[in-house]
Formats: structure tokens, C-alpha cells, sequence
């Protein structure tokens, strides 16, 4: 066990699964020699060559296509988009190839890739480069979608995104790279579809994802103050999502607020609010409360940006107008 | 080439105001007064000029993320851009849009783009729009060499070419994508030979010669009023900074810049005006500094500009 930040644990991730497996392969833009954009990649080219982590042209569409491609013909590739926005580019080869073929063909493919993506706002990056798309890709049968929030979980799910069957669609944060912790050494996989308790709590649940895990146990401490003891849960992964960690909290504390970065609207916390509504309603002793972004773009301007993003402020007020 | 004196010095100037205001945003940017990611045009002041040298107000153009330089050539207002970069609230887009989201429709510039590749078919309908609406105005579409692997660039060269559309594609082939050389990102050397697969001119050109460029681009130009469709020109160039500030930009070699910037494509231009007396070391002195002033007015107007007020964030999501 020692302190890395997100970034080496999902680098020392992808570098344990390239040993253990040679089918596994990376592609995308700039992951070669210069380490990928956020620099996930660094030195893996150095280590295992051009043939095992391979720079591609601007190619979106081919960079998703051929990793379904390649991954139903028998290897493992981890494909890299610099920024989640790419995807628009590149969704037909996602929704309608990676995502289907098994289910349209009878179970004869099997697509086992993993595609890795950076989102989230934060970095004055505007609306084309800052956007959280997870609902999209939860809206998408045949896709498993992970988001992880510490380094711990981030090394141990991409393992598994890696060595799961299916196309994983592995969302990271921005922000989150350089966040700190305690990562073990070795190889360790986190079951898809099990959250974590992120910080026990008998007041209220606080359903949160990547970097909204933060600003929640930071709310908490706050809330704590007040002598609101907020539960916060991670779900880690949106599809498939762990109904049961979230039934059993709120069970526990008959309240619910989720929070994400996504677009408040038919965001993910549509889902699981929807889901509590339908399967615990009968616990809850307040109205569920909703923490997204605002129903627009991300704008430029700092101030616009900081405002844009949710935050523990809004997560205190959420749990206030309830608790 | 008979250009009249006039714009001659307007592309003389137009460089300059290119070099010099990215130039004041290498400074800022270091200097932590910039947010964001700010991709400069540096060394490559030729190629914008000399397209939109060609081009009147009517006609448009669609750019890249590395689109300051189209817009001061097509006649971005130095103030409104600066302000913008800053994220200003009287930035052209509100301080929305930062340095990869600038437009001004007024002036045909249909924006700076985030994704490497939407230019294309953004270009293809603006000229299907001129063609429609029976004007003779024509589009010319910036775009990188790494922007031409994109299936999207690829897709609106074959409708406008199938259309015959009044388009002109001018890509800036500097060499890189980011970190990637052109001779790991496709196989043809020239670019201008794709033209051939969608029975559209494909030229190569010189682009730190912004006299090539002008000239390429007039013929490419015509062709397009003319009605007989969209070009291809390529305009070999090179990007003197890294990929955007802060690239520490490791997978280039000095050489290579160096032999690049021995290339400036501004003293070579002004050594052909001054050869041809159509201007005067003096004027030319004169020229840049009358520029470094209006820099500096830009940069003033900046500072002295509030940040947009939260209030504004929901304002036009919808019409
Ligand atoms: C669809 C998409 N993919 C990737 C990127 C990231 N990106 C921004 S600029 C760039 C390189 C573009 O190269 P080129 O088209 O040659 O233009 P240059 O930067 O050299 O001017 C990349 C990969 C992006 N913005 N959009």
C-alpha cells in the first residue's frame, strides 16, 4: 500500500493488465511517446512498444470501431479518447457496433474493450471540452459504464473493466487526477456494480459519483456540524448500478439526495431517483433531493464555470431543504 | 503578381496584427492571466492571410481550435477577441466561448472550433446555403492535417465535391497533430492527393508565402463563384509553439523548428515589399508599431472588462 494519486493508479492498472495479458493493447490520440493527454499513459510506450500502445490518426469513429473490431476478433484493447465530448464523433461505433453486437448476434461476439475517457468541467476548457456524459452511456444497453472517485477504486475497476467481456465505458474526471490516497501495490479488481459506503452516516444518504464523492464527504463534514450525519454513497458504477447499497442506505436514513456533475435533467440522478421512488418510497420521510449542473452548456469564464459546477454548498442546501 | 498596393499592405498588416496579438497572449498565458487551453498560430500568419485576403464580409469561413489567426484575417475586432480570451462579459461570445468558441457572423466567421473536424460539414452547409440562396459567396473551410484523417473532413469533401459547391478547403498542414509527425497519421506525403478521390484541384503550396497562398486561393476562389465547385489547397507550414501553451512540446526536435522559423514568412514578405518599394523600412516600422498599439488597446479593454455575472449563465441556451 502507498499515497498515489488517481493518475498513477489507473497508469499502474493498465500496466499490470499489459503483463498479465498480452492481448490487452492500447490505442488512441497522443498515448504513445507523449503519454496521453492527461498523461494516464506515461511511459507505457517506453516499456512495452509501438506494437502494444499505438498512437492513431483523428480518427474518433475508427478509434471506438476498431477496438470492438479488434476486441470481437480476440484481444483486449483499452482505447483512449482524450476528452468524453469526442464520443459524439465516434457514437454510431459505440451505440450501435460495440454495444449491440453481441445481443444482434445471438451471443456469437463477445467485445471485451474498455474505453477510457476524461470528463468533467473545471479546467476552463468551454462547452465543447467539459461536458459529464454518463447518461448518455447509461441509457445504452450492452454497455457497462464505471466512474470511479478515489485512486483505490480507479486501479482496482479498470482491472476489471479490462478483464470484463463487455465494453466498458470508463469515465474519469479531470480534476480527479491529481487527487491523492492509499493504493495497494498489487493487482486487485473491484466488482462492476458494487458500490461503497464512502462514510457511514444515519441522517440522510448522499448518492454521489466521481468528483460530486468529494464535494459530498466534504458536505458531511460540514453537515456534521450541524448534527446532520449524512451517509455518503458511491455507487462507482452507473451500469450495472448497485440498487441494493442505495435501498439499504436510504432504508437506513430515510432520506435521499443524489449528486452529480452531469446536467441535472434526465441526468443519472433521474435514474436513481426514480428507482428509490419506485422501491423505498415507503422509507423516505422527505422528498428526494436532486444536485446536478444547470440545464446549459459549460460556459468559459471562470466565474460562470465555478458557479456552473455543483458543489458541497449545494449538496448543504440540498440536505438542509430536507433535513 | 498584380496586387494592388493596398492589399499588399493589408496583408502586411494582417500578419503582423496576427503575430503580434498572439504574441501578447504567449505573455499573458505565462503569466497566468489566461484560463483555459490557448492553441497559438505563430508561423503560421501566411496562410490565414493569404486565404482571407481573397474573401469579401459576404463570404465565410469555418475555423479551427487554432482559429485566432483566421479570425483577425477575416477582420475579428482585436478588443472583442481579447476580451473574450480573457472571459470577459464583453468578449465576441459573452466570455461563453474562450479562445476555441469565437465567432462573428457578422463578418462570415462561423467560429473557432473545439473538435478537431467540425469544420467540414459545418462549411458544406454554408456553402449549400450561398448556393441556395443564389448569392456568389463562397466558404473557405480551415483545417488541420491532422483534422484530414477525420472521417468527418472526409465526408465534406466528397459532398461538396458531389454538389459541386462553392467551397474552398484550405488545409494548414504544419505537420503535427499535437505530438503526432503526419508520417504516423497517414500514408500519402501530400495531402492535395486526396483532392484526386473526390475529382476536385488539389494543390500544394508554400504556406509561409502568403503570395502562393493569395494566389491559390483567388484561382480556388473563382472556380467556386464560377460554380464549378470546391478545391483542395494545402499549405505546408509549421506551428512555432507547442501544441497549445505549456506543451513542453518533447517530441520535436530544435532543428526542426529552427529551420522552420529561418522560414518566418512575415521578414520574407516584407523583404519583397521593401525590395519592390511598395513599402519603406520606415512605413513598415511605422505599420508595426501603430499595431503593438492597437494590442495594447485590445489588451486594456480586457482588463479593464468585468467577468460575466452569474446571472448570465442561463441566457441563450434557446433562442
Ligand atoms: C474530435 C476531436 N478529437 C481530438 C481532439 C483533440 N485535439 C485538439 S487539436 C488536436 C490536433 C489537431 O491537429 P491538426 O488538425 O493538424 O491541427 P493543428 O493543431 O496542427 O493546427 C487534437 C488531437 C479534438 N479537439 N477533437
Amino acid at each position: 500500500m502507498s499515497e498515489k494519486t488517481y493518475l498513477q493508479a489507473l497508469n499502474e492498472a493498465l500496466k499490470l493488465e499489459m503483463e498479465r495479458d498480452e492481448n490487452v493493447f492500447i490505442l488512441g490520440e497522443d498515448v504513445g511517446q507523449f503519454g496521453g493527454c492527461f498523461g494516464v499513459t506515461q511511459g507505457l510506450y517506453d516499456k512495452f512498444g509501438e506494437a502494444r500502445v499505438m498512437d492513431t490518426p483523428i480518427t474518433e469513429s475508427t478509434i471506438v470501431g476498431a477496438a470492438a473490431g479488434a476486441a470481437a476478433a480476440g484481444l483486449r484493447p483499452v482505447a483512449e479518447l482524450m476528452f468524453v465530448d469526442f464520443i459524439g464523433v465516434a457514437m454510431d461505433q459505440l451505440f450501435n457496433q460495440a454495444a449491440k453486437m453481441r445481443f444482434m448476434f445471438g451471443g456469437k461476439a463477445t467485445v471485451p474493450m474498455t474505453l477510457r475517457m476524461p470528463q468533467g468541467a473545471g479546467i476552463g476548457a468551454a462547452a465543447q471540452h467539459s461536458q459529464c456524459l454518463e447518461s448518455w452511456f447509461m441509457n445504452i444497453p450492452g454497455l457497462k459504464v464505471v466512474i470511479p472517485s478515489t485512486p483505490r477504486d480507479a486501479k482496482g475497476l479498470l482491472i476489471s473493466a479490462i478483464r470484463d467481456e463487455n465494453p466498458v465505458v470508463f469515465l474519469e474526471h479531470k480534476l480527479l487526477y491529481g487527487v491523492s490516497g492509499e493504493v495497494p501495490d498489487e493487482s486487485y479488481t473491484i466488482e462492476l456494480g458494487k458500490g461503497e459506503v464512502k462514510r457511514e452516516g444515519t441522517d440522510v444518504t448522499i448518492v454521489a459519483t466521481s468528483l460530486m464523492v468529494h464535494s459530498a464527504l466534504e458536505a458531511a463534514e460540514r453537515l456534521k456540524a450541524d448534527g446532520i450525519e449524512a451517509e455518503v454513497v458511491d455507487p462507482r458504477c452507473l451500469q450495472p448500478l448497485d440498487k441494493d447499497i442505495i435501498i439499504n442506505s436510504v432504508k437506513k436514513t430515510n432520506a435521499l439526495v443524489v449528486a452529480h456533475e452531469a446536467v441535472q435533467f434526465s441526468g443519472p440522478g433521474a435514474e436513481i431517483a426514480a428507482m428509490v421512488a419506485e422501491e423505498a418510497l415507503d422509507y423516505l420521510d422527505a422528498p428526494i433531493k436532486r444536485v446536478g449542473a444547470p440545464f446549459c452548456p459549460v460556459p468559459f469564464s471562470p466565474p460562470l464555470e465555478q458557479f456552473y459546477i455543483p458543489d458541497a454548498d449545494n449538496i448543504v442546501e440540498a440536505v438542509k431543504s430536507i433535513r | 503578381m498584380a496586387l494592388s498596393k493596398k492589399t499588399l499592405i493589408h496583408m502586411y498588416e494582417t500578419m503582423n496584427r496576427i503575430r503580434l496579438f498572439e504574441q501578447k497572449l504567449q505573455e499573458f498565458f505565462a503569466a497566468g492571466e489566461i484560463p483555459g487551453f490557448v492553441h497559438l498560430y505563430l508561423g503560421e500568419e501566411a496562410v490565414a492571410t493569404g486565404a482571407c485576403s481573397v474573401l469579401t464580409d459576404a463570404d465565410t469561413i469555418t475555423s479551427t481550435h487554432r482559429g485566432h489567426g483566421h479570425l483577425l484575417a477575416k477582420g475579428g475586432d482585436l478588443k472583442l477577441m481579447m476580451a473574450e480570451i480573457f472571459g470577459r462579459s464583453t468578449g465576441y461570445c459573452k466570455g461563453k466561448g474562450g479562445s476555441m468558441h469565437i465567432a462573428d457572423f457578422d463578418l462570415g466567421i462561423l467560429g473557432a472550433n473545439g473538435i478537431v473536424g467540425g469544420g467540414g460539414p459545418l462549411a458544406v452547409g454554408a456553402a449549400l446555403a450561398a448556393r441556395y440562396k443564389k448569392t456568389k459567396d463562397v466558404t473557405v473551410c480551415f483545417f488541420g492535417d491532422g483534422a484530414s484523417n477525420q472521417g468527418t473532413t472526409q465526408e465534406a469533401l466528397n459532398m461538396a465535391s458531389a454538389w459541386k459547391l462553392p467551397l474552398v478547403f484550405v488545409n494548414e498542414n504544419n505537420g503535427y497533430g499535437i505530438s503526432c509527425p503526419q508520417c504516423k497519421s497517414m500514408a500519402v506525403v501530400d495531402i492535395a492527393d486526396r483532392a484526386a478521390a473526390y475529382d476536385m484541384p488539389g494543390v500544394v503550396v508554400d504556406g509561409n508565402d502568403v503570395l502562393a497562398v493569395h494566389e491559390a486561393v483567388t484561382e480556388a476562389v473563382k472556380r467556386a463563384r464560377r460554380g464549378e465547385g470546391p478545391s483542395l489547397i494545402e499549405c505546408k507550414t509549421y506551428r512555432w509553439r507547442g501544441h497549445f501553451e505549456g506543451d513542453a512540446c518533447t517530441y520535436r526536435c530544435v532543428e526542426e523548428l529552427e529551420e522552420w522559423m529561418a522560414k518566418d514568412p512575415i521578414p520574407r514578405f516584407e523583404a519583397k515589399l521593401l525590395e519592390s518599394k511598395t513599402l519603406t523600412q520606415q512605413e513598415a516600422d511605422k505599420i508595426k508599431a501603430s499595431i503593438a498599439g492597437e494590442v495594447d488597446e485590445a489588451v486594456a479593454f480586457a482588463k479593464e472588462s468585468p467577468m460575466p455575472a452569474t446571472s448570465a449563465l442561463m441566457d441563450d441556451v434557446y433562442a
